[in-house]
């Protein structure tokens, strides 16, 4: 029945499948420095081995600083994992893996409209990464927690001391995981969702 | 043409103004999420793009346009394009993401859910 032209095309093993029930999807979206981890985490608790999908965006390239004074169009190709959970018969949520760094934030426009928020996944070592992060997605009303992975060697600091050092507000959860452990991820999944219940309850009127 | 029998690269431009007829995909115009679910009404025809013939394989159980893509290899600008000419000619019928402001009871459906894993 498959023709020979379907050669060049992957297509979902049978246990990949969605039931034809699932109706509607959500996502949450996990932001991070390379190498933090975010393709891990959504290793660890999806359903399907995660699949990439590639963006591409052509512009002029002046102002990016790494090739500053140089001025040609180019396409940017970035690649973003992916991963799924079948949260019941009707309702799927995807995780999107997406770099923190300014140059990446193309990606974002498509990708958190409609998200439920995000996680920011953060090394401890290299924390930086996060400060751009943060300010993008308050200011963008995103809700999001902070997940430090806790990386072997990597040494770890009190909550409150991170907090600081990242300037966040008391309402947004910092928790520590492991990325490589489905129920940490999970846990750090769930953090998520808590705090958007909150954020929820909080803004209804009346 | 190229030694290796291709005249342009898998994934380059040529490929995409081929596979897209030439059109470029507005950001702001398609309807699609990265999560927006699409199922097929039909089988492939005969004789159909090889890229539509794909999708319409693929999607017998439904799907994410960011699956899609992935499966196409194609970027999802390139895919919505697609998808755009298959949900006019009703060939396919896309199930829309739950509401961007998200309710009580959707937060709770996802807590439940995650809980299970």
């Amino acid at each position: 029945m498959d023709s020979k032209s379907s050669d060049t095309v992957m297509e979902p093993r049978e246990a990949d499948r969605l039931p034809s029930s699932a109706s509607s999807a959500v996502k949450i979206v996990i932001v991070g420095g390379f190498g933090v981890g975010k393709t891990t985490l959504v290793r660890s608790v999806s359903e399907i081995r995660p699949l990439t999908t590639e963006e591409t965006m052509t512009q002029a390239s002046t102002g990016i600083d790494d090739l500053a004074g140089v001025e040609h169009k180019s396409a940017t190709t970035v690649a973003m994992d992916f991963g799924r959970i079948s949260l019941n018969e009707e309702l799927v949520l995807y995780l999107f893996g997406t770099p923190g760094q300014q140059r990446f934030w193309f990606l974002w426009n498509g990708l958190f409209e409609g998200a439920l928020g995000a996680v920011v996944l953060v090394d401890t070592r290299r924390l930086e990464v996060s400060f751009d992060v943060i300010g993008r997605l308050e200011e963008a009303g995103v809700p999001f927690v902070i997940a430090v992975n806790a990386f072997p060697d990597a040494a770890s600091y009190p909550t409150e001391e991170l907090r600081s050092a990242l300037d966040l507000p008391t309402s947004v959860p910092i928790v520590v995981c492991d990325a490589r452990r489905r129920e940490s991820s999970r846990d750090v999944l769930i953090s998520l969702m808590h705090h958007l219940r909150d954020h929820t309850l909080t803004a209804e009127p009346g | 043409m190229s030694e290796n029998g291709h005249g342009w690269e898998e994934s380059g431009p040529e490929r995409l103004y081929v596979i897209t007829g030439g059109r470029e995909a507005d950001a702001a115009q398609s309807r699609l999420d990265l999560v927006t679910l699409i199922v097929s009404r039909e089988e492939p025809g005969v004789g159909m793009q090889p890229e539509l013939a794909a999708i319409l394989r693929i999607c017998r159980s439904p799907l994410s346009v960011a699956e899609i893509s992935a499966y196409l290899a194609l970027p999802s600008s390139a895919t919505g394009v697609l998808l755009d000419d298959l949900l006019t000619d009703g060939r396919v019928e896309a199930r829309e993401p739950a509401s961007s402001l998200p309710d009580i009871a959707l937060i709770e459906a996802v807590i439940d859910g995650l809980q299970k894993l």
